[in-house]
């Protein structure tokens, strides 16, 4: 049961539905990752067109949001999935909620970056912002990968990076109470940075909880709150 | 004013009721190893003729539960249901290896009684088949037949079943109406009165339901739901959905093979077998 065939249902019109809801949250995904890029590029570049473009952009992924939710509903009422099916279901369901406040930290990080057009730029141009955004970003987009090919290898890999991504974070929080301790006068930037900093934090957790979402659908664990050791073991476990 | 003291006041009411060492707690799983043993399968063959029907089937059917019987057509959950009250005995042809316990004694055995245990191992069929008799002589046969005929007796015996068969508040009225005369749900509920009228320890329900509306069949789910506090029951069914919501437990059956037996919960949401996640997710193999 390695691999779960979503296509084989008696029902062609289900696996439409089930095939329609998976692309759509990979489309969701693909835009929200897309607004993680942009929101990090306005910042870093002082963009105000693009930070603005990103802060309108997150009416259509969570409008998204609301139409996936409602798709799920539907095949719950009228398909009674079981099994994988129903794990799939469940498992899109949550991964949506996460997707959708992945959005909205995007969209913070675009409004952080409106309000730091009025500071000079520092001389690295934000270029610790720019490292744990495109890391974040990109984890964003492994799981992404990890939910459309079903695979808990790669899930469990970027539920592990996330620790990097919690290091990297502190590194930057290090970095600002030193240069307002120096300085002053850049406690406004420093304090924006921050905020920045924590949003893309927040993003990696998100993106962890999509993972553990993948290692659920496809292996039938739960493994939120659980240790590493247990977690592995949930995720790499072989069935006929 | 007043609701604005009961909103400050929600806190610590809710802190005093939550008992927090239950709280993450999971839910109590079923647990099959600790369950009491009500019949026991050891290596049962059943043949048709040359045809082999079951295919050394070894279970255990925890008491005062439901477990449920699923598969295709044909893959012998009817037939291994027959099996707990030697209805295939009826049947030509029909050869059976290894045993059946119930309370221990092999059902199969020579000195067995087969009037006294199917009187213990009740059993209900797809359609509803009272007799055509009044509503009263159809619950009071199996009594008479035991040779009790004091009014009294009868008269308790006839409302206690009728009421644990939740029909008693429908016909009490009519208890001298025939049997027959009454819907399809009420029939099939009138059926199982006859069976509990005698105190089986086990019900067989072989389709109770398939040839009832959806409402009939939930009030028959809801009464299975209550009866189990004092039978097991054993059901056969089609009906995926039913079975994951009226049983505790779960058989799925292939071409006659236990391929997978386990607590319902996890069998609809975490199936082991390919086979099972195959049927019950209704994909082709």
């Amino acid at each position: 049961m390695n691999k779960i065939e979503i296509n084989h249902h008696i029902s062609r019109q289900f696996n439409e539905e089930l095939e329609d809801v998976r692309n759509r949250v990979l489309t969701m995904g693909g835009l929200v990752e897309q607004q993680i890029a942009n929101a990090v590029l306005a910042l870093t570049e002082g963009n105000s067109a693009l930070a603005e473009e990103v802060i309108d952009s997150d009416v259509k992924i969570n409008a998204l949001e609301v139409s996936i939710d409602e798709e799920c509903t539907q095949i719950l009422a009228r398909r009674q999935p079981t099994a994988s099916d129903l794990r799939l279901i469940v498992a899109v369901i949550k991964t949506i909620t996460d997707l959708e406040r992945i959005g909205d930290q995007a969209e913070k990080v675009a409004r952080i970056g409106l309000h730091l057009i009025k500071f000079d730029a520092p001389q690295n141009h934000y270029l610790e912002i720019q490292d744990l955004g495109e890391r974040v970003r990109e984890n964003l987009h492994d799981a992404l990968d990890a939910f459309a090919r079903m695979d808990t290898e790669a899930a469990l890999r970027i539920t592990q990076e996330d620790e990097t991504i919690d290091h990297e974070y502190d590194g930057i929080m290090r970095q600002m109470v030193t240069f307002m301790m120096e300085d002053p006068r850049v406690i406004r930037r420093s304090l924006d940075i921050m905020w920045a900093a924590r949003a893309l934090e927040r993003i990696g957790d998100h993106t962890k909880n999509i993972c553990e979402y993948v290692i659920y659908f496809v292996k039938g664990k739960d493994v939120r709150h659980i240790s590493l050791e247990q977690m592995q073991k949930a995720a790499l476990d072989k069935r006929e | 004013m007043n609701d604005q003291a009961r909103v400050t006041d929600m806190p610590n009411r809710i802190s005093h009721r939550i008992d927090m060492n239950s709280v993450g707690r999971s839910q109590k799983r079923l647990n099959l190893a600790a369950e009491k043993t009500s019949i026991e399968v050891k290596g049962l063959n059943l043949y048709y003729g040359e045809k082999q029907a079951l295919n050394n089937i070894n279970m255990v059917i925890p008491s005062n539960r439901v477990t449920a019987f699923i598969g295709p057509s044909g893959c012998g959950k009817s037939t291994l249901l027959r099996c707990f009250n030697r209805m295939n005995d009826l049947v030509d042809g029909c050869t059976i290896s290894g045993e059946v316990l119930i309370d221990e004694k092999n059902i199969y055995d020579k000195r067995i009684n087969v009037a006294e245990l199917r009187r213990n191992v009740g059993m209900v069929f797809q359609k509803p088949n009272p007799f055509p008799k009044t509503i009263y002589e159809n619950v009071a046969y199996g009594l008479r037949l035991q040779g009790i005929n004091d009014r009294r007796k009868l008269d308790e015996a006839v409302e206690k079943a009728l009421k644990g068969a939740a029909l008693w508040d429908e016909v009490k009225d009519r208890l001298h109406e025939n049997g027959m005369g009454i819907s399809g749900g009420q029939q099939q509920r009138l059926v199982i009165a006859r069976a509990i009228a005698v105190e089986p320890e086990i019900l067989l329900l072989d389709e109770p339901a398939s040839a009832l509306d959806p409402i009939s069949t939930l009030k028959l789910e809801e009464l299975i739901y209550e009866l189990k506090s004092t039978y097991t029951i054993v059901i056969v069914t089609h009906n995926m959905q039913q079975a994951a919501r009226v049983s505790d437990y779960t058989a799925f059956m292939y071409i006659g093979e236990m391929v997978e037996y386990s607590d319902t919960n996890t069998l609809f949401t975490n199936p082991t077998t390919k086979k099972t996640e195959d049927y019950i997710t209704g994909r082709y193999g």
